[in-house]
């Protein structure tokens, strides 16, 4: 084939016609995003207030400019969220113009729906009442702001993501995914889960942030903060987090790279307090973000492939 | 300014592949102390007697157990020039649906031979289908050259063989390199024990190689994706028609036809996700406004009104079948999905079915099964608006969908009146 430089606007030359890194990943992320809206009945976007999920819904507030977003975003709320990550979520809904539904596990508790672990994480009963929230308000498609760099069970996953009528993820029995021609076709009590933010990595995101001035929740920029240490990692003292016996907390400099629950996220060392700093810390970090702050994910070798094939995102 | 590169790898367990993508890792550094200990870990504990890279990309339970790969995994890198998206497929012709996936977007295939093997079957099969889903751009890996003490002439003899099988496909542009993936030559760093080798190693061939012009960008194609109305008083006015740019370029001021109406009217403004545009082309997603006010909707497609995608509802397609439950067979129906539109369509004849290995067509086949590629003529439902695939990947590719199971069961590629794949 031959290409010819089309048009006249190319008086300066020849023209490159080439998008950055950055700009085609939020072209592909907002074509995911309409489509699903196209032909999905009752869509919904996961959001956890972190900063996947953050950039996630302001890539959906660009899709349907200038009109709203037409579909909601539900949190789901483990009663064990940093009050920072509360009061931010609710600015930013107000701002994006974006309507929010809360699904609550400790009202789930009290419902006798799952019942809590004895370690105290809510991380794998929060599947449950993810399901059953997306179950009551019949949704058959649910955004979630995952990328395949984080782990490698995501690294196999589909942008549409089939599950079963249980939410089940089974790996061995994907559905080939070609070109950009996404099936979304599913039947009553199926749904898929969507990742539009797949080919993303970790610094993609924090770029996409610096340039595009997004805000996020105070705790990803360093400040001083009272920590204790526990199995190597920093934990800030706080309501969910208090000193056991022999314990003793240090006022350190740190920040978070990812936004878990309190009691269980763990925060690194950093002088990061602005985002151009994160860019440059995280470009020459040397642990992956689930691997330095996530101590659900340390269970086991296949930790996250066990808790997908459960529906958990 | 970095951009976007994908490549797709083909090989089997035994060639080395996952190898070589844990060494383009870790020797561009864009690993994670904490994944390499875990390989390492993982390696000491099976009693491996170095660390197998191979760890990095086999993610799944099944995976490590077995020691194979069973799906496309996608592997993100990058250096100062590029940013890199590996599609890791399986080498083994079970898995062909797989290596087909990962090569539908990449715009280079890396394709290892195990320099004390040749060229098998296998190699052909994965050129074959690079070709056949449409990369440009092949890259040969001789792989083990560590156990043939680094010998040119296994290296030559590989290369001529390839290169008289590959003058068969349509492949642009060919390359070959001599490396060990195990020991790292000429992965990242030029390799000091192959003097003779004169040519760039594959991680600066990677960075270097020009794909900005496989794009189509004469030919305007915008399928239309969504449209937006906005439901509110302030922007009540306001009628978009959002969508990804397929290819060609669009400006405001342009003279448009739209599809299947024919309506002709002007470019209005083309919005981006920042605001105004003076011009789109692909990959961008915009929103396109009109002129004049015409019925439009997801589905139709925009382009110029002297060069408009054919609209036909008689297709002619080279189909990779991937349903393990049922065939392909003439008279049966399925969903099948063309840029933004739905249609149903009838297979009405199997024309021939390819042996991916020898390229022998066998026109005998009276149906397609898990993994077999052949030429399918379908009468689809409703007009599609087609160009052959070999001119535009986004309005001649196709997905055929199990209407009582959902599944996607095929991947269809149009071909045309200058398409003869």
């Amino acid at each position: 084939m031959t290409v010819t430089t089309p048009g006249p606007s190319t008086s300066a030359g020849l023209r490159s016609y080439s998008l950055s890194t950055l700009r085609a990943l939020e072209a592909e992320s907002i074509a995911i995003i309409r489509e699903v809206a196209a032909e999905m009945r009752r869509p919904c976007l996961l959001f956890s207030g972190g900063k996947d999920s953050v950039v996630l819904s302001a890539l959906a507030r660009k899709a349907f400019a200038p009109a709203r977003v037409p579909f909601p975003i539900m949190h789901v709320d483990t009663g064990l969220n940093f009050p920072e990550v509360l009061a931010f979520r609710d600015e930013w809904v107000a701002r994006q113009e974006l309507r929010l539904i809360v699904a609550s596990v400790p009202d789930a508790i009290e419902r006798g729906l799952v019942q809590e672990e004895p370690n105290g994480s809510r991380n794998r009963i929060q599947t449950p009442v993810l399901l059953a929230a997306a179950e009551e308000h019949g949704f058959d498609a649910l955004f979630g702001g995952a990328r395949r760099d984080e782990e490698k069970a995501r690294a196999k996953e589909r942008v549409f993501s089939f599950r079963d009528d249980f939410g089940q993820w089974d790996p061995k029995d994907q559905r080939p995914e070609l070109w950009s021609l996404y099936n979304g076709r599913v039947h009553q009590g199926e749904s898929i889960r969507v990742f539009p933010l797949s080919n993303w990595t970790e610094l993609d995101i924090w770029h996409y942030i610096e340039e595009e001035r997004i805000p996020l929740p105070s705790l990803y920029y360093a400040a001083e903060r009272e920590v204790v240490e526990r199995g190597g990692m920093l934990y800030a003292v706080n309501e969910f987090v208090r000193l056991r016996e022999g314990e003793r907390s240090v006022r350190r400099m740190v920040r978070y790279r990812t936004m878990g629950d309190a009691n269980l996220t763990a925060a690194v060392p950093s002088t990061a307090t602005e985002v151009h700093a994160v860019v440059e810390e995280i470009a020459s970090a040397r642990m992956t973000e689930r691997g330095a702050t996530r101590g659900d994910d340390r269970v086991s070798e296949a930790a996250m492939e066990d808790r997908k094939k459960e529906g958990y995102f | 300014m970095a951009d976007l590169l994908r490549f797709a790898t083909a090989g089997s367990v035994d060639d080395g592949k996952s190898t070589l993508i844990g060494r383009l890792l870790y020797d561009s550094k864009s690993l994670f102390a904490d994944q390499l200990e875990n390989v390492e870990e993982v390696s000491r504990q099976r009693g491996d007697d170095y660390t197998d890279l191979a760890l990095l990309t086999d993610g799944l339970r099944a995976e490590r157990e077995q020691g194979i790969t069973i799906d496309v995994a996608y592997r993100y890198f990058s250096t100062p020039r590029r940013k890199f998206i590996v599609a890791d497929t399986p080498g083994h012709v079970q898995y062909t649906r797989n290596m087909v996936t990962g090569a539908s977007t990449a715009d280079v295939a890396l394709i290892l031979v195990d320099a004390r093997k040749g060229v098998s079957e296998q190699s052909r099969r994965h050129a074959f289908l690079a070709s056949l889903l449409g990369v440009r751009h092949l890259v040969l890996l001789v792989n083990k050259m560590d156990l043939v003490d680094w010998d040119q002439d296994v290296f030559e003899a590989i290369r001529a063989e390839f290169t008289e099988f590959a003058s068969r496909l349509r492949v642009t542009d060919l390359t070959f390199i001599p490396v060990s993936a195990l020991l790292g030559d000429n992965v990242v760093d030029r390799s000091e024990r192959m003097p003779w080798y004169a040519g760039a190693p594959l991680l600066h061939h990677l960075e270097q190689v020009h794909i900005a012009s496989d794009r189509n960008l004469v030919d305007t194609r915008f399928p239309v994706q969504y449209v937006i109305r906005p439901q509110s008083t302030t922007n009540a006015d306001y009628r978009g028609y959002a969508g990804t740019v397929a290819s060609g370029v669009l400006k405001p001021g342009d003279r448009v036809t739209v599809l299947p109406s024919g309506f002709e009217t002007t470019i209005a403004a083309i919005d981006g996700p920042a605001g105004p545009l003076d011009e789109a082309y692909p990959p961008m997603s915009v929103v396109v406004r009109l002129a004049d006010d015409i019925d439009i909707s997801r589905g139709d497609m925009i382009c110029r009104p002297q060069n408009a995608a054919t609209i036909t509802q008689n297709l002619d397609a080279q189909i990779c079948w991937m349903d393990g439950s049922a065939q392909l067979v003439p008279g049966r129906v399925y969903a099948l999905k063309h840029t933004t539109r739905w249609a149903r369509a009838k297979v009405t004849e199997i024309a021939y079915r390819i042996d991916v290995n020898t390229l022998h067509r066998d026109q005998e086949a009276t149906s397609l099964s898990l993994n077999d590629i052949g030429r399918v003529r379908l009468r689809s439902t409703l007009p599609l608006f087609t160009d052959p695939y070999t001119e535009n990947r986004a309005t001649g590719s196709f997905i055929l969908v199990d209407e009582a199971t959902n599944r996607t069961v095929g991947a269809g590629m149009l071909t045309g009146a200058r398409g003869t794949v």
